[in-house]
């Protein structure tokens, strides 16, 4: 039904519609016609949302490892190519970013008010950033869109943000500056010792190119030495943007001073860009670097986990306090990582997305209760269900997706992340999971303030329940917590190829032994 | 029996049309139409079921009944212990055996009685429709526990009725101590919940499934393989053991995590007796019976069973002693009869343990709706202090509590007496001591429930004149389940009639045996004749002795006075006693104070030395760098190229007597002041 995406240059066209879109905004709309703006660029995110739904339906689970590919030449003398295409890891993360977009621009309607035109033009621009950080297949495209998704933020925090607004733009640019600073030089490393020489290293003299499959392929051929340096460089880039303990303190102040959709695409997108870092560069590109740090990349995502829910506790305002859960979250996805088995790296990826919907959700609940009453403090609530019980019900179910409860989404990633940890080595895994316990300790006791008890705040007597535009975009992420807790098999289809090809990059045991195994992958087809 | 599926299926539907497709739509018939048909359908399902079961070739071949759904989690190849990669795949399934049966028939027949129950109950009530669609919702959460036919899909169900536990404590949300107890239970049930978690961990790293069938038959095929050394210097067995007897010390309320129960009687009444005395509660119960295999070969663990078993049972019973709230009375012996079901479980006598998890259900869950029946007609006032001679009013909820109470008690005849005589006749076989302390808590227990009978029903009426004209008998919609449920407490012990020699009519122990039979030889004790009737003689004595006790205190007209005056002559105990040995207070001021001590202090540490620190310390050094190399740059450096102008001027007007009109030497001047000035820049700055 949707074979004609074969037919264009899918990735592509879904990258740039943004793009294209934001052109359109700025030279053929007046600043005036601000509902106008807000349609049309809400119509050019559901455009991009619904062009971008055929991909789910075309992927083939046991196809190629990359799918939809697009290649071109582009600078030839340094070997640098357009290379666009999508694994079942890109694919999800793909459509999670589409789906948050559209959220997000319906959700910004109320919420911004002033300079709507600008506001637009970014939101779509860092659109089109994400998602060719997704796509990308070479490096030196992969560091272009990485850093254009940078401005558009930078500005949508600047200038729509709350009172430390600039404050809050300059620490997330400065921070994420440096990290691609390090990052831009572990990829000129890879870049030299894939071509000629590098430092005293004698270098391999293949043709200069940034390919990430070609990097893919040297992996095991760098020194060790070299791949330790390399991933050191990539973590304090991908570090910073997940974040982990110690570099997590942009996070929270990006998030309380960022308008609502700036933190939903924050939380739900952009924080993935790390954790899809590790997983398509640091584990496969280096696999003894990988191994050599990993008691230190397993302690940082425990510290993580258990700091970040402790921390969380202890915040009086809620969208602080759903910033440092995600700081938990992201180390739960951390440990899944660096399990560096398959049930990790599932879980891990997949938790990814969850935490997208989940702490997109509620970023976006809590901008609904901002929107009517200016406050984020928790302590101006209390006994609201009374008043808003359709909310209260909403927030409920996000709430127990966040903490993982079974039959919802985030169980189904804490589970298999868990189980990976603790295959790998059994503390790890209980470690994490006391952070279950603390998770449900401080969300339930925020769910409990705002909601239960008596009403005794009297400004909180003429609280409107959530409106039909606002159950518009809040249902489609209940729906996706639901599907993907009770039947999360469908996902879990288009990561089992891309998850066994890092993890036999990165693990040599579990290379050798799929290799006795010919029948496994015939019996698994069986299955089916 | 294929139809399976259905019966958690039926209650979540009831909760799904209440809660969510005819959400305000519906007239309050309607509402509880829905509830408790759904309810009723299961039940039918669930006899049909259990029917087909039983006269199918898997019951005959001693086998359990296995329904796979779908496949639910499949995350790749796992390596596992034994060195091979395992596809780890989770399914969504059931499971029928008889232990399961048991389960879902006390489950549904109790569960749709207490339905009934609340809609005369929650008549008055605002949230009506949303009491059903939680009820609803638990019913659905507790068959998936006991239907699972793996951990996970248990597990499912196992925090599901967490879930609602926490929603139905909270029901009366606006006001500040039910969600506060509630919030209490789901967090000390996640304590458990972390134990459960790392059971399955193990498991799937050794056997790479989660499958009932599977990993336990795979245990009892080779009990060697899981008594090796694993972790923390336990073997496998004894790891996962105490792992899942740690979870079910959370769900089934054992010390040390008892402290959620008692504050769980914020909600409802009939939610009392529905989660947290019939069903919710027992799951501990059901899980260890369930893995009574890996308990089997973990014979320390075991042991600690039946020690915290019997610990609660004491500890709690005693507690109960000295309650005056109704409810907290009837909370307080829960946590007690619970304790004896896992005394049961830890000298190995499962049958006995799912024996008395069923006889409990129905003594308990009548007396839990008793005192909703009472409470209803009280008004709302639960202390007993403010009760006394009800039974003139409400004759048929005296009745009907009186048979509970004797069936708790263990008085001969009545369900009590059956399961609680086999789990001390098996206690006896395995220790003395624990033993002496089932018995004391036998006459504890009769003490304590006749206290309540006593202050409640017997004596003066010693509330308000207000109250006493407010006293009624409960509509049937209340009586009949309450009848109903006193039949069960009377007949159901007569299923599991104690083997005496070669008289063995046990239909209960031999059903449920096929699934908690033993693991290897040495575990069956059978007692003679005399020494079965002398412990049977020794419990009934005791349970007179408890209630002759009461009488003493409590019965007749003495009212109040005499049990004051006992409490007086001994104000110490009954203070340790009425406060609950502090257990709270010492969780307060450890537990809970030193995670929020810790939560602030690293938010200070955040706050104020990462970001305050590290962070913005890095960027007051680097902005104070740039703002030195300002000042650097515009006096010194500036001023050196001003300097070296003016040394030029001067040295121009030195050299124009000199002129000599060479243009290289002007040159050579300039060159070498440049390179001296970038070379003494460069230094500064870069090596600055």
């Amino acid at each position: 039904m949707f074979e004609w995406i074969h037919q264009v240059p899918i990735l592509s066209v879904i990258t740039y519609v943004p793009l294209a879109g934001a052109l359109v905004v700025i030279f053929g709309m007046k600043s005036e016609n601000s509902g106008g703006i807000r349609r049309f660029a809400t119509g050019v995110a559901l455009l991009d949302f619904l062009i971008s739904v055929p991909l789910w339906f075309e992927f083939e689970p046991a196809g190629e490892l990359f799918q939809f590919r697009e290649s071109a030449s582009w600078i030839p003398s340094i070997g640098v190519r357009y290379e666009f295409g999508i694994d079942g890891i890109a694919l999800l993360l793909v459509l999670l970013t589409t789906l948050l977009g559209v959220i997000s621009f319906l959700s910004s309607w109320s919420a911004i008010k002033e300079r709507e035109k600008e506001y637009y033009v970014f939101m779509l621009l860092l659109q089109t950033g994400m998602l060719g950080v997704f796509m990308a297949l070479d490096f030196f495209l992969f560091y272009v869109f990485w850093e254009v998704m940078l401005v558009p933020m930078y500005f949508l925090i600047g200038i729509w943000g709350g009172s430390r607004k600039l404050y809050a733009a300059i620490k997330f640019f400065l921070y994420t500056l440096v990290g691609s600073v390090l990052m831009l030089l572990g990829i000129l490393a890879l870049y030299f010792y894939n071509a000629g020489g590098l430092l005293g290293y004698e270098g391999l003299g293949n043709p200069r190119t940034f390919s990430i499959l070609q990097f893919h392929e040297i992996g095991s051929q760098i020194p060790g030495e070299l791949q330790w340096w390399i991933f050191l460089a990539f973590f304090v880039g991908f570090a910073i943007k997940v974040p982990m303990f110690p570099f997590h303190t942009w996070l929270p102040d990006a998030h309380v001073e960022a308008p609502t959709a700036g933190s939903v695409i924050l939380a739900g997108v952009l924080l993935k860009m790390g954790t899809y870092g590790f997983v398509r560069f640091s584990l496969p590109i280096l696999p003894q670097g990988t191994w050599e740090l990993l008691p230190w990349m397993v302690a940082l995502s425990l510290i993580g986990i258990i700091y970040g829910a402790l921390v969380a506790m202890a915040q009086k305002d809620m969208k602080k306090l759903v910033a440092y859960s995600s700081v938990s979250h992201l180390g739960f996805v951390m440990l899944g990582i660096f399990a560096l088995n398959t049930a990790g790296l599932n879980g891990g990826i997949l938790q990814m997305i969850n935490h997208g919907l989940s702490t997109g959700a509620l970023f976006l609940l809590v901008g609904v209760i901002y929107e009517r009453r200016h406050t984020r403090m928790i302590s101006e609530y209390g006994g609201i269900s009374s008043k808003m019980p359709l909310y209260a019900t909403v927030f409920l179910v996000i709430t127990m997706a966040s903490i993982g409860l079974p039959t919802l989404n985030g169980f189904v990633g804490e589970f298999t992340i868990l189980v990976g940890a603790f295959n790998r080595t059994w503390w790890w895994a209980l470690v994490g999971a006391v952070g279950i316990v603390l998770g449900a300790a401080y969300m339930l006791w925020m769910f409990q303030r705002v909601f239960f008890g008596p009403l005794t705040n009297p400004e909180n007597e003429n609280l409107e329940d959530l409106d039909r535009r606002e159950l518009l975009y809040l249902m489609p992420l209940v729906i996706l917590c639901f599907w993907i807790g009770l039947y999360p098999k469908p996902f879990f289809a288009v990561l089992e190829k891309p998850v066994d090809y890092i993890v036999r990059k990165v693990d040599a045991d579990y290379a050798a032994a799929v290799a006795t195994l010919p029948a496994a992958g015939a019996e698994t087809e069986e299955a089916r | 029996m294929r139809l399976l599926w259905l019966i958690p299926l039926l209650p979540f539907f009831g909760a799904f049309a209440n809660g969510v497709l005819l959400r305000g739509r519906l007239s309050k018939k309607g509402v509880w139409m829905v509830a408790c048909g759904s309810v009723l359908a299961s039940l039918l399902v669930a006899v049909l079921a259990i029917s087909g079961y039983l006269g199918s070739e898997h019951y005959a071949a001693g086998e359990p009944f296995e329904q796979q759904v779908y496949e639910w989690i499949p995350s790749g190849f796992l390596g596992i212990d034994d060195g091979t990669f395992a596809d780890l795949s989770i399914e969504m399934g059931f499971l029928l055996d008889p232990l399961s049966c048991v389960m879902i028939f006390v489950v549904t027949f109790v569960g749709f009685w207490i339905h009934w129950f609340s809609v005369g109950y929650m008549d008055h009530e605002p949230g009506f429709q949303r009491y059903f669609t939680y009820l609803n919702l638990f019913m659905g959460m507790m068959l998936m526990l006991v239907l699972g036919n793996n951990f996970l899909v248990t597990f499912v169900g196992w925090e599901g009725v967490g879930l609602c536990s926490y929603l139905l404590i909270g029901f009366y949300y606006d006001q500040d101590f039910p969600p506060f107890a509630g919030r209490k239970a789901f967090i000390v049930n996640r304590i458990g919940d972390f134990f459960f978690l790392a059971a399955m961990f193990a498991l799937v790293q050794r056997f790479g499934s989660l499958n009932y069938e599977r990993v336990l038959g795979a245990i009892e095929h080779s009990p060697a393989a899981v008594q090796g050394t694993y972790v923390l210097g336990l073997s496998f067995a004894a790891f996962v053991a105490l792992a899942i007897f740690g979870g079910a010390t959370g769900k089934s309320a054992q010390i040390p995590l008892h402290v959620w129960l008692p504050d769980a009687m914020a909600g409802p009444t009939p939610v009392s007796a529905l989660i947290h005395a019939a069903t919710m509660v027992t799951a501990g119960v059901y899980m260890v019976a369930r893995a009574n295999v890996l308990f089997q070969l973990a014979p320390g663990i075991s042991e600690v069973v039946a020690v915290v078993g019997a610990l609660t049972a004491i500890f709690a019973a005693t507690i109960g002693l000295a309650q005056t709230d109704i409810k907290k009375v009837l909370a307080y012996s829960t946590v007690s009869q619970l304790g004896y079901m896992f005394l049961a479980c830890g000298v190995g006598a499962y049958g006995a343990a799912i024996f008395h998890l069923m006889t409990h259900a129905f003594f308990k869950g009548l007396m839990f709706l008793g005192s909703g029946s009472v409470i209803h007609a009280m008004g709302g006032e639960q202390d007993m202090r403010e009760m006394g001679g009800l039974r003139a009013h409400m004759p048929w909820t005296y009745r009907t509590f009186l048979v509970g109470t004797l069936a708790i008690a263990g008085v001969p005849g009545l369900a009590g007496f059956f399961s609680k005589d086999q789990i001390l006749a098996s206690t006896w076989a395995s220790s003395k001591l624990l033993w002496i302390v089932g018995l004391v808590t036998a006459g504890l227990t009769a003490c304590y429930m006749f206290r309540l009978l006593f202050m409640t029903f017997h004596g003066e009426f010693r509330g308000t004149p207000e109250q006493r004209d407010h006293l009624h008998e409960s509509p049937p919609s209340m009586t009949v389940p309450l009848i109903v449920l006193a039949a069960g407490a009377a007949v159901s012990g007569y299923v599991g009639i104690p083997r005496l020699g070669r008289f063995d009519v046990n239909v209960f122990d031999h059903f449920v045996g096929r699934v908690v039979a033993h693991v290897g030889a040495g575990h069956e004790h059978h007692a003679s004749v005399a020494l079965e009737l002398g412990l049977m003689a020794l419990s009934v004595a005791m349970a007179a002795a408890g209630i002759w006790l009461a009488w003493h205190y409590y019965g007749g007209d003495r009212g109040l006075a005499e049990g004051e005056r006992w409490a007086a002559r001994l104000p110490r105990l009954h203070r340790l006693l009425a406060n609950k040995y502090w257990v709270d207070e010492a969780y307060d001021k450890t537990v809970v104070r030193g995670t929020w001590a810790s939560a602030r202090a690293l938010f200070r540490f955040d706050s104020g030395f990462i970001d305050g620190f590290l962070v913005n310390g890095s960027r007051n050094v680097t902005v104070a760098t740039s703002v030195l190399s300002g000042f650097f740059d515009k006096y010194f450096v500036d001023g050196a190229v001003n300097l070296v102008g003016w040394l030029s001027q001067a040295g121009s007007r030195f050299f124009r007597g000199l002129q000599t009109g060479l243009v290289s030497q002007y040159a050579l001047v300039v060159a070498i002041g440049t390179a001296v000035l970038v070379w003494f820049y460069i230094v500064v700055r870069l090596g600055g």
